[in-house]
């Protein structure tokens, strides 16, 4: 044993074609490089959402090129914009359409706490009804800051424990789904 | 010289003073623009009705209201019409009282008043007798206030409709913040809280 050098990681001489890993770290990873949008542009933040959809930002590198329309085929809510509490009524209907797992990013100032608008019309910070993990300042924010939104989402993704909290739907609980 | 615009608004103002008689008020005329004032609301749909099918006014450019707080009877509702043919412009006004908070509808007439009609309602309470569809437009069913009105507070109040929506008052922070018009340079312009004190 005279040689000082430690092979860290992967050894393709001793473990061949295998690679050793934890089943949360490879479904996280799946899951955190292909974050399909639900684009809920509401004001002038969705301007922003859509250059950040264009060539010169490109969202796709970051594996969320695909904006959904239906919130059945999505699991990032991106609220970019100004929740009137008549739309609030549709955001949280589009949310719980959402199917699990989902996850929320308030963008701008209105969408974060109402911003400028102090009135009897607007929702005071969207996450009054719907869960947030990221918000993000500005009005608007610019594409990069929407972006690096989209970084610490992915690293939320990342240490989600997901074996450990799965949850197996019980008899009784489709049971009921099947009546409704 | 050929006749100008203002001067076929007056004359149209003229056609429909002599159609009607004691039901319009003079003719105010300011910056060239005519304004009847119709003394009862019941007859406004006649009135429209006859303005666009003898007059030529077949564009309603818009309708709106005013709430005069304080003031008996409280609410103007304001008719702005228009004649593509003619070029020509009349305002009709009507006032409608608190307690007896409804006139006819103009939808029979210009079904562009539709949508006018239900965002009066949604923010005045104004009710209009025989439109198709008075649903609120802004605010969602079931909301019970009218914001528009001056006793309403801008932070909103409280609501609680359960499974449907609430509402909590904004926090204001010591505003509105407003500005005062007038001032010569930007900073004293700038909005501030004002207060009654702070006045």
């Amino acid at each position: 044993m005279s040689s000082t050098k430690i092979e860290v990681g992967y050894n393709s001489k001793i473990e061949g074609d295998v690679i050793v890993t934890k089943a949360d770290a490879v479904l996280n990873w799946f899951r955190k490089n292909s974050l399909w949008p639900m684009p809920m542009g509401l004001a002038c933040c969705a301007i922003e959402l859509m250059a950040a959809g264009a060539s010169r930002f490109d969202i796709s590198r970051f594996g969320s090129e695909v904006m959904r329309f239906s919130p059945r085929q999505s699991d990032l809510m991106i609220v970019a914009g100004t929740v009137t509490y008549k739309m609030a009524i549709a955001l949280r209907r589009i949310y719980d359409q959402m199917a699990e797992p989902k996850w929320v990013i308030a963008m701008g100032a209105c969408a974060s706490t109402g911003g400028m608008y102090r009135s009897y019309a607007v929702l005071q910070g969207v996450d009054r009804i719907v869960p947030v993990n990221v918000y993000v300042a500005g009005c608007p924010p610019r594409p990069e800051a929407l972006l690096d939104a989209l970084m610490k989402m992915q690293n939320q993704v990342a240490k989600t424990p997901l074996i450990r909290t799965h949850k197996t739907p019980k008899p009784d609980a489709l049971a009921g789904a099947h009546d409704a | 010289m050929s006749i100008t615009t203002s001067d076929k608004t007056r004359m149209l103002a003229e056609q429909l003073r002599g159609k009607f008689g004691a039901l319009l008020s003079e003719i105010a005329e300011f910056r060239r623009e005519c304004t009847l004032i119709v003394h009862e609301k019941a007859r406004i749909a006649e009135v429209c009705s006859y303005a666009k099918k003898e007059l030529g006014f077949d564009g309603l450019t818009d309708l709106s209201s005013v709430d005069n707080y304080g003031e008996d009877p409280r609410f103007w509702v304001v008719y702005e019409l228009y004649g593509h043919e003619h070029h020509a412009y009349l305002r009709l006004k009507t006032r409608v009282g608190e307690e007896d908070c409804h006139l006819p509808s103009v939808t029979c007439v210009w079904r562009t008043a539709n949508w006018h009609e239900r965002e009066i309602y949604d923010m005045m309470g104004i009710r209009f007798d025989g439109h198709p569809d008075l649903r609120r437009i802004l605010m969602w069913e079931g909301y019970p206030y009218y914001p528009l009105r001056k006793d309403f507070p801008l932070e909103g109040k409280e609501t609680e409709l359960p499974d449907v929506a609430f509402t909590q008052k904004a926090p204001l922070e010591g505003g509105p913040f407003v500005t005062t018009t007038g001032e010569k340079n930007a900073s004293s312009r700038e909005p501030r809280a004002r207060t009654e004190e702070n006045r």
